[in-house]
């Protein structure tokens, strides 16, 4: 078992250099670079002032000795520094992972919370009228955008009942620590978190429900109702822990999901976390922040597989690699 | 004869199939006693699995009517509420399942398994419980117990995974057995093993057992008495001496004679006309084999078919067997033509 994570979390070094590689060469390829998005319509600057520059920071340089003095530092910790925050980007960072991870873990955890109940009382009693209702929940969250529900949402709740701010991620006037601190965290957090939540459960939903209906079929469950288990235990003992091995499997792709949610809600929500810098940096050519954001949630998704690996492999023995 | 301890009557089995419920047994009455085995064999689609499955309780309760009596030392099974029925299954009522390979939860270690209906039906310590199966393991024939008591079906041969089934049903030593085709996914040199195994566990135990198979060569070889199942009804009941001796049912006798045998010298094998009819499609009224050996005239046929006993303890349905003759054989002098 050790082993095998072990050797699961070597996997991962490959992985993540093939994934800074193909992140720094599309970024290359993204039109313009840190001068353009800095001085780009400034008439104070000419060309061939931004093409010194360009020759200064190393712009010019092949794409292997720029990705190579990259890795370089970035193995080291040190990302560079933002060309329009003009800061080192791991401090410009910083905040807004923890920011960004407490809502991706808030949003994951409410929906679990809330999908996994769901989906085993939509497969256990399949066409009951308690099914069919949160099927119908389940259609709901699958067809409706984010960017439109979490704007009624803010709308809502945010504007006309006023219960939740509707912006930043804390009340700025507090002090960092205090309890006061972490409730009104808690009450910025509620809104996007919610809004993600509520529409995430339907991948869980749906593969609950269809893998408890194919697994109670299963000879082996007769096996279990044979042997005179109550029908409740040939549930949790039986069905439930085959049917989660989807769930697990699909927690990788929920986070790509949640990256990509977290990107929209920090948006609508103007919740300082990592998708709103992302698109600030996109728009600001901010090339550093850029290939980091990026690089971040690619790592996050590699991460996810792992987890979603060495969880499979601790409910199912068939997957241990000896 | 010793005491029952299963006892069908007029068991009646019906699938609910777009709205109208269709029998797929038919009306059986069968007695089980001690320590004696009882083969029912039948074509793919004649009742006998869903016959198992209805004594067992394992239909699905929504699509299923269960209509008659299976009483076990007394107590009437059809009907029983699940917790009522759960008492009784995996304790007095053991079951073997026809595919060993998925017979087997996956997740669960073989220990687990096999302790599992002591839970539920011994009050037994972790550790009594862990000694049940080693023995449970030792009984059917499994030598490195200490190890296959910590492993997972898919490390097990499909042989292996038949003896721990075998072991699960015999867990708390029950008093009747059925065992649903136990050796029909294996290959032929297993199949012979688990059916030493059988025969084995039989004279040490003395419960009663039906044995569902299609092996006409399982049944000479283990059953006690037969019970030959056609389209949802017992065709012919008998001894099982009786039955390979004097099969008088024309069913009985076309399974008999498709059994291919290395003494003749036919080159053909004897293959019985036509299949067993859906249960939507198949003709209630009369004799149910009658449109498969069309060759014998309809008067032959009795028009509510019943169990006649014509000797003591050997019954056929319908009367047909009277006149009945394979198309090949000549009425006059019953000499086979080979074709």
């Amino acid at each position: 078992m050790v082993k095998f994570i072990i050797r699961r979390v070597l996997i991962m070094i490959p992985q993540l250099f093939l994934l800074s590689l193909i992140i720094f060469v599309l970024a290359k390829q993204m039109p313009g670079d840190a001068v353009t998005g800095a001085f780009m319509g400034n008439p104070n600057v000419s060309d061939e002032q931004m093409e010194k520059i360009r020759e200064e920071y190393g712009l010019n340089d092949p794409w292997y000795v720029q990705y190579g003095h990259w890795i370089g530092k970035a193995v080291k910790g040190d990302l560079g520094s933002s060309y329009t925050h003009k800061q080192p980007v791991t401090s410009l960072l910083a905040g807004r992972v923890t920011t960004t991870v407490t809502l991706g873990l808030f949003i994951l955890i409410v929906s679990y919370i809330i999908a996994i109940p769901l989906g085993i009382i939509a497969g256990r009693w399949t066409d009951t009228w308690a099914d069919k209702l949160i099927v119908l929940y389940n259609y709901f969250s699958f067809a409706t955008p984010l960017f439109v529900f979490a704007l009624l949402m803010l709308y809502f709740f945010g504007f006309v009942l006023g219960w939740f701010p509707t912006g930043n991620s804390v009340d700025v006037r507090l002090d960092a620590g205090s309890w006061e601190y972490y409730v009104s965290k808690f009450k910025h957090l509620v809104l996007p978190g919610m809004s993600g939540a509520i529409l995430a459960t339907f991948g869980t939903i749906q593969y609950l429900r269809n893998d408890i209906i194919d697994t109670k079929l299963k000879d082996f469950v007769k096996t279990a109702r044979a042997k005179g288990v109550p029908e409740g235990k040939v549930y949790t003992r039986h069905i439930l822990r085959n049917s989660l091995l989807p769930i697990a499997a699909f927690l990788g792709y929920e986070i790509t999901g949640l990256i990509a949610g977290s990107i929209f809600l920090e948006m609508i929500f103007s919740y300082p976390g990592l998708g709103q810098l992302f698109i600030q940096s996109i728009t600001g050519r901010d090339f550093t922040v850029t290939t980091a954001i990026v690089m971040i949630s690619g790592a996050a998704v590699i991460v996810g597989t792992m987890l979603s690996d060495i969880i499979l492999s601790i409910i199912d023995p068939r997957i241990r690699i000896e | 004869m010793a005491e029952s301890v299963l006892e069908i009557e007029n068991l009646r089995t019906s699938f609910n199939i777009k709205g109208n419920y269709y029998a797929a047994v038919d009306g059986v009455s069968l007695t089980v006693h001690k320590n004696e085995v009882v083969a029912i064999v039948g074509e793919s689609g004649c009742g006998k699995s869903a016959l198992a499955l209805s004594i067992m309780g394992l239909h699905n309760a929504k699509t299923t009517k269960l209509e008659g009596q299976a009483n076990l030392k007394g107590q009437n099974l059809i009907g029983l509420p699940v917790d009522k029925l759960n008492k009784i299954r995996g304790k007095d009522l053991g079951m073997i399942f026809q595919d060993p390979m998925t017979a087997l939860n996956p997740l669960a270690t073989i220990g687990r398994q096999i302790e599992e209906p002591m839970d539920y039906h011994m009050k037994l310590s972790k550790a009594a419980k862990r000694i049940r199966v080693m023995e449970l393991l030792e009984q059917v024939g499994i030598k490195d117990v200490n190890r296959i008591y910590k492993q997972y079906p898919h490390e097990l041969s499909g042989g292996m995974r038949q003896r721990v089934v075998i072991a699960i049903a015999l867990a708390c030593n029950p008093v009747m057995l059925i065992a649903d085709e136990p050796t029909t996914a294996l290959d032929v040199t297993i199949q012979a093993q688990i059916m030493d195994l059988m025969k084995e566990l039989q004279r040490i135990t003395d419960s009663g057992i039906i044995l569902i198979t299609h092996d006409l060569g399982v049944v000479a070889e283990m059953a006690d008495r037969v019970a030959v199942m056609y389209a949802g009804e017992f065709v012919e009941i008998a001894d099982v001496q009786s039955l390979f001796d004097n099969p008088l049912h024309p069913y009985t006798r076309s399974l008999l004679n498709s059994i291919p045998s290395n003494m003749s010298d036919k080159e053909k094998l004897h293959v019985i006309e036509g299949i067993v009819p859906s249960i939507q499609n198949l003709d209630r009224e009369g004799c149910r084999f009658a449109p498969r050996i069309p060759w014998i005239s309809a008067e032959a046929h009795e028009k509510n078919p019943k169990l006649h006993e014509v000797e003591p303890g050997h019954y056929v349905r319908c009367t047909c067997y009277k006149d009945f003759h394979f198309p090949e054989e000549r009425v006059e002098d019953e000499h086979y033509v080979t074709t």
